[in-house]
């Protein structure tokens, strides 16, 4: 790509509205992630007996509800963030190449 | 049994694997029972093979260009790709592994299955689409997209090779011991039938081959593993609370199966493994190379949002699967090897080993043809991963090391694609050889080797390539390189290898998994030595950041499909 075309994309609002944007929310995602994960793990290490609470008077215990809760929240963050993409991030590629076919 | 300790899933395979063959040596019954030929399983499988073959020769047909042997011309979609990315994750150190692992210790389990999940989501939201934005077959010209050719590649190649071999060697002794178990075939069989038929299915069918041998596989187990699951809830009226309250009832650990054991008795350990787990993932070369096979970003991103929910849902079947062993096969004298007395160990007499729940439990549920057919779906599993293993390590010497670095790109496809398929029978035939050398060794710490590698050295490098403006070919070169090293010595240095298998009286390093500590300190080598590195070929590289920028983010100029 010659560097007339970069510095011209760059320049692009629509450009930066998508970096800015995409960055934010990829990240802002990825510190979730990170929160529950290590907060799971964190748990694990340092208050077993939270977890060995029974929930509802059965059996299951809320160590076995959280873990199955970070599964299921990994492939939601998973989707929320396809969605957004799918939407929103794609729009303004699109966008972004109708400018510059111009 | 070595159980509670080891820094992978797989290490309590290996370790239970090896024990059941100290097993197989004695003249008790249960060792005569588990070295049975087992025909059905057998004819399933070979079945199987005969139906991957015909695959591999359909694959071998279309496949001409380069893009075909690496990428499969650019054209799986995203369903089939997230299929063959959940089945590379879903081995049968994860299938049987795990299940053994919640049979064992109930809850503990879940900390594994958590920390292999949640690499994916990281994955998505850094890496995925960039990495098809710029990429092309491998990581590494991914990596090197601005920076220097010959140094990036030979690290990167290095990173993907060493990963490669550890997973490799790791898989063939596992292999090699399950197959004995499984379908009574003596070990050396079994490693030499492993290591042709994936030599095959790479060096004909290439990507296209790896990848429909890796989806049908992953369909089989995910249909297998749900029907067991289903099968065990069936049994309790489909109330999970009915099926915990019977394993906890014959369980001899009783309730405290349901809480947090000894697994994780470590913070730092604790955490060092989960930075392993989870960064590793977004390392691992045999992975990454998957994001090349779509058509575009798009794609890339979708494969893995349906691989993480395929992933997750395999996870929690596993758990079911470990519960129901224990309410269905705990109790029942059978599964297990009896003392003079009678008498068996619930926890570790089990005949095969604890890693054989899933496979017990297949014939509890379903009779010995289903057995069979859990049977050879774990073998096809095995084969399926080592094909997509040696697919990155052939890769990585034709298109990193072989056609950048030695011909420095004065080459051309065909040439490069012979060599590919010469690298992928060099390496059949040396994990042939390791895995028959390894046979009695304690490869348990391999795979666990092999995540913090990828966290340490591939992640690193790949990231701050992709992500930081001021990265530089030294930087990335030196940070990459400590990394890989501070990871092998650190397992080197730790007890699975400095106490096990070298006989020294104590540990230099005191924990199991380096992760927590090799993975930043790759980071802050690559940042310190691009800080500090001013030549003009630093200066270019910085400068030449704003057009990779663009692709990355847009995929503007970027690789089409390749398909024809």
């Amino acid at each position: 790509m010659a560097d007339l075309e970069t510095a011209r994309i760059a320049q692009s609002p629509h450009f930066k509205e998508l970096v800015h944007e995409r960055t934010r929310f990829g990240w802002t995602l990825t510190i979730i992630m990170l929160l529950i994960y290590f907060g799971f793990i964190g748990l694990i290490a340092f208050d077993k007996a939270l977890l060995a609470v029974k929930i509802g008077g059965g059996t299951a215990s809320l160590g076995l509800l959280l873990g199955v809760t970070v599964i299921v929240l990994a492939f939601i963050l998973t989707g929320i963030y396809v969605q957004r993409a799918n939407g929103r991030f794609d729009q303004l590629t699109a966008a972004l190449k109708r400018d510059l076919a111009r | 049994m070595i159980r509670a300790k080891h820094p992978l899933v797989l290490g309590t395979v290996m370790a239970a694997l090896a024990a059941t063959v100290a097993y197989a040596a004695g003249p008790d019954l249960g060792a005569v029972k588990q070295s049975a030929t087992n025909w059905p399983a057998i004819g399933m499988f070979a079945f199987f093979v005969l139906f991957t073959l015909g695959i591999t020769y359909k694959a071998a047909k279309g496949t001409k260009s380069a893009a075909d042997f690496y990428a499969a011309g650019g054209g799986i979609s995203a369903g089939t790709n997230s299929l063959a990315i959940a089945g590379d994750y879903m081995s049968a150190a994860s299938f049987l592994g795990i299940s053994g692992l919640v049979y064992t210790s109930g809850f503990d389990g879940l900390i594994y299955s958590t920390g292999f999940l949640v690499g994916w989501p990281i994955v998505l939201f850094l890496i995925a689409e960039r990495l098809r934005n710029l990429g092309k077959f491998t990581f590494a010209d991914v990596a090197s997209f601005r920076l220097d050719q010959t140094s990036i590649r030979i690290i990167s190649a290095t990173g993907t090779l060493v990963v490669v071999a550890f997973y490799l060697i790791a898989q063939m002794v596992g292999a090699g011991k399950l197959i004995q178990l499984l379908f009574g075939l003596p070990y050396l069989y079994a490693v030499i039938i492993v290591g042709v038929l994936m030599i095959v299915y790479v060096a004909f069918g290439g990507m296209k081959a790896t990848t429909w041998v890796q989806v049908i596989k992953a369909c089989l187990l995910l249909g297998g593993a749900t029907f067991m699951a289903g099968a065990v809830l069936y049994q309790y009226g489909f109330n999970p609370e009915a099926l915990f309250a019977a394993a906890v009832a014959t369980h001899p650990k009783g309730d405290a199966i349901m809480a947090p054991g000894g697994l994780v008795s470590n913070p730092v350990e604790a955490i060092s493994l989960g930075v392993g787990l989870m960064f590793g993932t977004a390392g691992l070369p045999h992975i990454l190379m998957r994001f090349f096979t779509v058509s575009d970003a798009q794609a890339a991103r979708k494969s893995v949002f349906y691989a993480t929910g395929l992933i997750g849902y395999f996870y929690i079947l596993t758990f079911i699967i470990g519960f129901g062993g224990i309410a269905l096969l705990m109790s029942d004298p059978a599964y297990f090897n009896l003392d003079a007395a009678g008498a068996f160990d619930k926890l570790k007499g089990m005949v095969g080993g604890t890693n054989m729940v899933a496979v017990n439990l297949a014939n509890a549920v379903g009779g010995p043809y289903f057995l069979g057919f859990i049977s050879a779906v774990a073998f096809a599993t095995i084969l399926a991963v080592v094909a997509g293993l040696t697919l990155a390590g052939a890769s990585a010497v034709s298109h990193d090391l072989y056609a950048q670095v030695i011909a420095r790109g004065r080459t051309n496809e065909a040439a490069e694609v012979r060599l590919s398929k010469i690298a992928a029978v060099v390496i059949g035939i040396v994990a042939i050889y390791l895995g028959y050398v390894f046979e009695n060794q304690n490869v348990a710490f391999m795979v666990g080797l092999a995540f913090s590698v990828a966290a340490s050295c591939n992640f690193p490098v790949l990231t701050m390539s992709i992500l930081w403006k001021g990265t530089t070919t030294w930087g990335a070169l030196i940070g990459g390189l400590v990394g890989l090293v501070a990871a092998v010595g650190m397992v080197v240095l730790s007890k699975a290898v400095w106490v096990t298998t070298f006989g020294n009286p104590a540990a230099i390093f005191p924990y199991d998994n380096p992760a927590l500590f090799s993975m930043p300190l790759a980071f802050l080598t690559i940042i310190v030595v691009s800080k500090l590195d001013n030549t003009k070929r630093a200066q270019r590289e910085r400068a030449l950041f704003d057009a990779q920028f663009v692709r990355s983010e847009t995929g503007i100029g970027a690789d089409g499909a390749h398909a024809h």
